[in-house]
């Protein structure tokens, strides 16, 4: 035992491992455990699973599937949680038609311009993402720059409302997340060697034939890569439609929130936080599997 | 329609996407009104004000303090974790610990701070630590959430590196783990570097997490910023994003000549 | 065979279920310049492995010089590897890379100053020692990896595909340069290699190995000479290969069962297979009034023609049977007189016959 513990290899997998296990595997077990608990009022406020009976001292197990039949019941639950589905669906989409070309372009330049066009990426998604939200916010005001500039051209003769609606969500979804699609497709588009296309064309594909035959697929992974990253992280979203939503839509993570914070109702909330994690799996495991192909073709 | 003219609007109106809700708050900053849209005229009242309000301040300060912190044991986590990922085979559980070690790159924030919340409300129910929730709750949340990016880059350069390199140093009369500090370290410390700035701006940015996890006494920038503009506008939110655009400006085009000095030489 | 200088003794290694090496001995001399040859999967990077103490073998031992070396960890064997993509790191530039070794051995500065400095001036690296490894060519990126290993002036050099990543023309250079090192160091070579050719012209000795076994240990000569069997010499070089039957009468003659004709051979022995090295064929247009005998001998028509400058490739056919025909163009008019669909006359001397 000893010598195991004196052996380097050793620590640097295990110190990791149970700093993960202690910290994030052990949270998850316990949202699993209190998402199952009754609730009740105190202090934690929910019962624990296995109680003793104060007359008989026998265990009491205190388990309930009582708080999913409740979230799955109520439509509203699962009407956020479509909301939250679509805005994610939705911007992802948005993000890959607007950053595709971008990386395409990038990552085609010659090595200098490719490298101030990266940086030039990059900033953006360096800064303060509360900011940037915030900085549509400042936008889309009914006295904001944007009303102001269709006004001065006679566009519209009255501010429109642009903010506190799920477009202003939309917006700042795309803006915030666009660097997690470009960046990962960048990844992918840079390695792509431009004699495929020569190829194709050679073998007398047209462009179109070739971008649908030859570069999408080879770039499959890294859109896989980058759908994943916007569309997993948007799905649990709260600061953006906190900001700039309205009272049209409600979302997923704002009702844990309120769940939580509001109604003080830990086991729905943790009830909720699980069949995210259960609905998220799907994409989770396609994300870690592509991941990992990668990884593993670098080696 | 040119080729390139088609890249060059596209490009065009994709930077001026990026950038230009940024620039409108910098303009703005400098705006004399306390309503933050009418222009009333230059002014840097509100970096005055910004610079005397103590409570931006102060979290500005605990939020520097927690996310160097939180960087620096976050890449030594991320170092050994994408160290075992990428160069040990025996590993017990080996795919549970791929899965705990890449899942909080894409779990929803505001899952990871919830279940953090209740872990450490169970923790101080059960063994009394922590006795509170503060900057220590944060910090360990920071550092948990981070390790996984830091484990990404460090395990993506190692495998892109031939494990032939390490053999070498073992063959040229290294032993382990001097192999470990001369070859391995060296080898990928752009990466841990890059790791580092990655966890530090984590941490710098996080919200939700901090949200469930703070406590009295650790209330970070973002948290102070959130509470001012949730409701409204604030004339000195702007002026503070333009002193941070400032500050990775200079960061980035401090990088860049470097960058491109080092391509003049090749 | 325990006082030979490398001496591997009934070593074997599986990976899962692969069994990668089969109950290997082999023996290799002092200042030997050996190569292992064979397709890729054949083991032979494994053995090089095994040799240099990456990888532990299942079973057999490993003797350098005298002295067991099976549980030695690679860090404390006096041999050193030259990777194949050389693995030169990539943080350090030249001069730190080649000193790498000596550093690691814990020697004066001044000694590994002076050493350092030696072996660049034997690999001609001048110029280069404050270069990043990514910042030079090649054929210099293959001279470092090979001084990083000589400067620790090792009992043992491993090679694993010391010229692959080279192109053609670099590469027949440096396999001189290698060759002359190995004579002037008189550093035992072991070069890992897929390339029969450069296996030919590079050793003294070589092994060929198949699905973990070595086939046979030989100078190039026998090798190519007299090969153990009909892989090998397939394996190296173009083989006619002939089936044949023992006639039963007349000894030193056998049957043809693919030309229908008689092959006369110096060595009597009983085969079903003979090889007959294309070059050994002599071809010429056949005439109508030329009788040809049916021993060592046949017509045939040619199907193929590939002018190659110094000599001729011809595919013959005969009997239904193909076979090879190379000719040295001493003579250009008269090879240059037969083409496609040709009728020729082939003959060979006896010794040319090498039953397999």
């Amino acid at each position: 035992m000893i010598s195991i513990l004196k052996n380097f290899k050793f620590w640097f997998v295990f110190t990791p491992y149970f700093w993960l296990v202690a910290f994030f595997f052990i949270p998850l077990a316990i949202i699993m455990k209190i998402s199952l608990s009754v609730s009740e009022w105190g202090m934690p406020p929910y019962k624990d699973i296995l109680t003793t009976d104060e007359v008989t001292g026998n265990f009491i197990i205190n388990i309930t599937s009582g708080n999913y039949a409740f979230i799955f019941s109520d439509f509203f639950y699962l009407q956020s949680y479509l909301n939250s589905l679509s805005l994610a669906f939705t911007s992802t989409l948005i993000c890959l038609i607007i950053g595709y070309p971008i990386a395409f372009y990038v990552a085609k330049s010659k090595p200098k311009t490719r490298n101030l066009l990266l940086i030039l990426l990059i900033i953006p998604f360096w800064t303060s993402f509360l900011l940037r939200v915030y900085a549509w916010k400042v936008l889309l005001q009914g006295n904001g720059i944007l009303n102001m500039i269709l006004m001065k051209f006679g566009i519209i003769t009255e501010p429109l409302s642009l903010l506190h609606n799920h477009y202003a969500v939309i917006l700042g979804v795309v803006y915030t997340y666009l660097p997690f699609m470009i960046l990962p497709l960048y990844g992918y588009l840079v390695k792509f060697d431009l004699r495929f296309i020569d190829a194709a064309h050679d073998l007398g594909s047209r462009n179109i034939n070739t971008f649908f035959k030859v570069i999408l697929p080879l770039s499959l992974p890294g859109i896989i890569a980058g759908c994943m990253l916007v569309f997993i992280p948007v799905v649990g979203e709260f600061v953006i439609p906190e900001l700039l939503g309205g009272s049209d839509k409600l979302y997923f993570g704002k009702i844990i929130w309120n769940e939580f914070f509001v109604n003080r109702d830990w086991p729905v909330a943790s009830a909720l936080a699980m069949s995210g994690i259960l609905f998220l799996i799907i994409p989770i495991v396609i994300f870690q599997i592509s991941y990992s192909k990668y990884n593993f073709k670098n080696e | 329609m040119n080729k390139s003219f088609l890249k060059y609007i596209l490009l065009g109106f994709g930077f001026a996407f990026l950038y230009f809700p940024i620039f409108t708050l910098i303009i703005y900053s400098f705006n004399e009104s306390k309503r933050v849209m009418v222009w009333k005229g230059f002014s840097l009242k509100w970096y005055v004000e910004l610079f005397k309000n103590e409570q931006i301040l102060e979290a500005f300060y605990i939020s520097i303090k927690i996310a160097s912190i939180s960087a620096t044991f976050a890449t030594l986590l991320g170092v050994m974790a994408g160290y075992s990922l990428a160069r040990i085979s025996k590993i017990p559980f080996r795919s549970f610990f791929i899965f705990i070690s890449t899942a909080p790159l894409v779990m929803p924030e505001i899952i990871l701070g919830l279940s953090l919340l209740l872990f450490f409300i169970s923790a101080n129910n059960l063994f009394g630590l922590p006795s509170s929730k503060g900057q220590l709750t944060v910090l360990i949340s920071h550092i948990t959430f981070s390790v996984a990016f830091v484990a990404v880059i460090i395990q993506a350069r190692l495998s892109s590196f031939n494990k032939s390199i390490e053999e070498a140093a073992q063959d040229l009369g290294a032993v382990p783990n001097s192999v470990i500090w001369k070859v391995t370290l060296p080898v990928i410390l752009p990466s841990i570097i890059s790791g580092w700035l990655l966890a530090f701006t984590l941490s710098l940015d996080d919200l939700v997490i901090a949200s469930f996890t703070t406590g009295p006494g650790a209330n970070t920038l973002p948290i102070v910023v959130f509470s001012k503009v949730r409701m409204g506008l604030s004339p000195e939110v702007n002026a503070l994003s333009a002193v941070i655009m400032l500050v990775i400006v200079t960061i980035a085009i401090g990088y860049y000549i470097k960058t491109r000095n080092k391509l003049d030489v090749n | 065979m325990k006082d030979s200088f490398l001496y591997i003794e009934n070593v074997s290694k599986s990976f899962d279920d692969v069994k990668a090496l089969n109950n290997v001995s082999l023996t290799i001399k002092k200042s030997e310049l050996f190569s292992l040859l064979g397709s890729s999967g054949c083991g032979k990077s494994t053995l090089l492995r095994i040799i240099a103490g990456f990888e532990k073998p299942d079973s057999g031992k490993i003797f350098l010089d005298g002295e067991d070396i099976t549980d030695l960890p690679a860090y404390k064997r006096p041999l050193n590897i030259m990777f194949q993509s050389y693995a030169l790191f990539p943080h350090l530039n030249v001069f730190n890379n080649i000193s790498f070794g000596l550093k690691e051995d814990h020697l004066e500065k001044n000694e590994i100053i002076n050493k350092t400095e030696e072996i660049i001036n034997l690999l001609e690296l001048n110029g280069l020692e404050k270069r990043k490894v990514d910042e030079i060519s090649g054929g210099q990126q293959q001279r470092v990896a090979l001084a990083r290993c000589l400067v620790k002036k090792p009992k043992l050099l491993l090679l694993d595909e010391p010229l692959a990543a080279l192109d053609k023309k670099l590469r027949i250079q440096t396999q001189f340069q290698l060759v002359n090192l190995q004579y002037k160091l008189g550093i035992t070579f072991i070069i890992v290699t897929h390339d029969q050719e450069e296996a030919m012209s590079l050793s003294d000795r070589m092994a060929i190995m198949q699905e973990g076994n070595i086939l046979q240990i030989g100078n190039p000569v026998e090798i190519y000479e007299k090969p153990n069997n009909e892989y090998i010499a397939k394996f190296i070089g173009t083989a006619n290969i002939i089936s044949i039957e023992n006639n039963q009468k007349k000894k030193n003659f056998y049957t043809s069962l693919d030309l229908d004709i008689e092959i006369e051979t110096s060595i009597n022995k009983i085969s079903s297979k003979c090889l007959i090295r294309p070059e050994k064929i002599y071809i010429t247009k056949s005439t109508i009034d030329k009788k040809v005998s049916s021993v060592n001998s046949c017509k045939g028509t040619v199907k193929e023609v590939a002018y190659l400058g110094s000599y001729t490739k011809y595919l013959i056919e005969s009997n239904n049977f193909h076979f090879y025909v190379f000719q040295t163009n001493n003579f250009i008019s008269e090879n240059l007189n037969i083409k496609w669909d040709d009728v020729v006359d082939c003959s060979w001397d006896k010794e040319a016959i090498f039953l397999l």
